[in-house]
């Protein structure tokens, strides 16, 4: 068991090993592990955003992949403009990730705002049938968008995006991007957990009722943390539309909501390591449950891993509910 | 005109599917409060069992018991292996539990019947059209979908108000503590309740088997817009489940077929067609949030839950 002081070395030194992972691989000539390895630091934003939700304000938000879609749609469809030089609502469109992933943040930041203040007006239950249910209406009507591929998904054929003047397809190029994208995310999660607006929505968790007397408008603080949650799934989403040059409705499909939500518990809700140690077992087991059963010789298994997947889950749930960060670190506070 | 008869039929239609799922659901949520991502996956199940029963037999009142019981069973099992231990837990534990269980049962139904989806026959006795009014034919089997469903409906009402059980499921839905205290055995109470929510969505799927194509995910579509006319009708409410099923139903139904010409009405064809696609595909949610706006708990809030 480690403490709040100790964590923060553990946390710099796994940054500083991620740093050296490029590197590593290439000397033991793994490069092709550094892709996988962007995803996982790019869910790990993601992960994070919607745990501002679930473990700081107790908000449980099933559609929370829509914002990520929305904003791997906005570089998508600006770069789809760019390439075709045609305009959008009069501007013409870009391949500038120094603007488009602005933009994918701002969008997916006050999509967010109209839809938290619908969905805000409920809790509990209510809230996540209802965060379910726009996100859903999300997903349809980029289904719906036949203008930029529909279902088919849209191909971004000038490929990833140009940041200032480098090229983002060079994988470690694009690599160091997510690190410092990731890391900067983490350090601004932190200030604002640690803020006096954090500590409030700490509080609304703990006890609402109390909050309220005490003359706290609650809505606000809620709708403020939903449109910054959005926001930085948004920022997940410009980055793996840059990654895939590919976005389809398949990327917040509902189903990814409920992974997001599973990679917040799984590695452990109200911590900020938690959804990053939670993403990455996540995606590592999605990449390896399949290739463990078949060196196993378990042919029918590999083939249907999910069939794993699913109770292990439901284990987790059960059993150990405070993720792997739990088993890691002391209660926060002890 | 006949279009438009047509359509309305075909979204009451789809209304009593939904109230079938939902009723579930609501009952499951207001009674328990428990939530359960997985009731779609109980319809699906009953889909696979009628349609693999209807092929083998050839019987249609066969393959409906079949997928009844095969959806009571599934979910006195899940009531009793894995909601017991929720039932003091937050919802997260709950949805993130139940979201194991889909994708356990969806990968289950792959290996079992493969991904093809199967086609299941109309049942003879309800083949063919029949004219409901003068030069308007309708198929005779979606008009008894529309009976059997509201008849359903009926009996679900009588059970809740005028039967003992359904007294009990009343009054442990406003206290659960106080009805085990009286000497209910509430936990055998709950996992009948479960099992007949599970019935009404496995009979609402054994009904879609010869509309739609049975296959893998059919159960989470339905539960999506099954959750719309929950919030739409007020967790835990009956009656709200019934007219927030209509309601989705025909504004879904209708809005698909018309919006599309309305719009023509005013913008060129191109911009009409896709904002009516793109509208269209959002309407029932735009339902939903218009109704959110006015009545946060729905249009029938029930006394009893929070």
């Amino acid at each position: 068991m480690l403490n709040s002081g100790q964590l923060k070395y553990v946390t710099i030194t796994i940054f500083a090993l991620l740093a050296l992972f490029p590197p590593m691989t290439a000397a033991m000539d793994n490069a092709y592990l550094v892709p996988g390895i962007s995803r996982i630091l790019i869910y790990a934003v993601a992960a994070i955003s919607l745990n501002l939700l679930v473990g700081y304000v107790g908000l449980v938000s099933l559609g929370h992949a829509a914002y990520l879609g929305i904003g791997a749609y906005v570089v998508a469809i600006l770069s789809a403009h760019a390439a075709e030089g045609s305009t959008i609502f009069g501007l013409p469109g870009t391949a500038q990730a120094l603007i488009s992933v602005p933009l994918a943040v701002l969008t997916s930041g006050v999509v967010a705002l109209v839809l938290g203040a619908l969905s805000l007006r409920t809790s509990g239950i209510y809230f996540i049938m209802i965060s379910l249910a726009f996100g859903q209406m999300v997903f349809f009507f980029t289904v719906s968008l036949e203008r930029y591929g529909g279902d088919d998904g849209l191909f971004m054929y000038a490929g990833p995006n140009r940041l200032a003047w480098l090229d983002l397809s060079n994988e470690w190029l694009f690599f160091y991007l997510c690190l410092i994208v990731l890391a900067g995310f983490w350090l601004f999660c932190r200030h604002l957990v640690g803020s006096r607006f954090g500590r409030a929505l700490g509080a609304i968790r703990q006890n609402e009722a109390r909050m309220i007397t005490l003359g706290c408008n609650t809505y606000l603080h809620k709708l403020a943390i939903y449109g910054i949650a959005g926001a930085g799934a948004g920022l997940a989403g410009a980055l793996l539309a840059n990654q895939a040059s590919y976005v389809s409705p398949d990327l917040h499909h509902w189903t990814r909501s409920g992974e997001l939500l599973f990679m917040v518990i799984l590695g452990g809700t109200g911590t900020l390591g938690g959804p990053l140690l939670g993403a990455a077992a996540f995606l590592l087991m999605e990449e390896y449950l399949p290739v463990l059963f078949d060196a196993l010789g378990l042919e029918l298994l590999s083939e249907h891993w999910r069939i794993v997947f699913g109770p292990l889950l439901i284990i987790v749930m059960l059993f150990n509910r405070r993720g792997i960060y739990g088993l890691l670190a002391r209660r926060e506070g002890q | 005109m006949l279009l438009f008869v047509e359509q309305l039929l075909n979204g009451i239609q789809l209304g009593v599917f939904l109230f079938l799922v939902s009723a579930g659901l609501t009952l499951i949520f207001g009674i328990m409060g428990v939530i359960n991502l997985a009731h779609g996956s109980l319809y699906m199940i009953g889909a696979y069992t009628a349609a693999t029963v209807m092929m083998a037999s050839g019987s249609w009142l066969l393959s409906l018991l079949a997928a009844a019981l095969a959806a009571a069973l599934a979910g006195a099992l899940i009531e009793f292996l894995l909601m017991r231990p929720l039932y003091r837990r937050d919802h997260l534990d709950q949805v993130l539990v139940t979201f194991g269980l889909i994708l356990f049962v969806n990968e289950a139904v792959t290996m079992i019947w493969g991904r093809t989806p199967l086609f299941m026959d109309l049942p003879p006795l309800f083949s063919g059209t029949i004219e409901i009014l003068p030069g308007i034919p309708y198929p005779v089997y979606r008009l008894a979908v529309i009976g059997l469903g509201l008849l359903s409906a009926v009996g679900l009402w009588l059970l809740i108000s005028r039967t003992r059980v359904g007294m009990l499921i009343r009054a442990g839905s406003t206290n659960r503590e106080m009805v085990g205290a009286l000497g209910v055995n509430i936990s055998a109470l709950y996992t009948l309740l479960f099992a007949a929510g599970s019935v009404l969505a496995g009979i609402a799927g054994a009904f879609a088997g010869p509309l739609v194509s049975v296959q893998v995910g059919m159960g989470e579509s339905v539960l999506i817009l099954a959750f719309v006319v929950v919030v739409i009708g007020g967790i835990g409410s009956v009656r709200g489940a019934l007219v927030g099923a209509l309601l989705v139903g025909l504004v879904d139904t209708m809005g698909r077929a018309f919006l599309r010409d309305l719009f023509g009405l005013v913008l060129p064809p191109a911009e009409a067609s896709g904002m009516g696609a793109a509208l269209s595909s959002m309407s029932i949610y735009l339902l939903m949030a218009l109704i959110l706006v006015v009545r946060p708990r729905g249009l029938f809030p029930s006394a009893g839950t929070h």
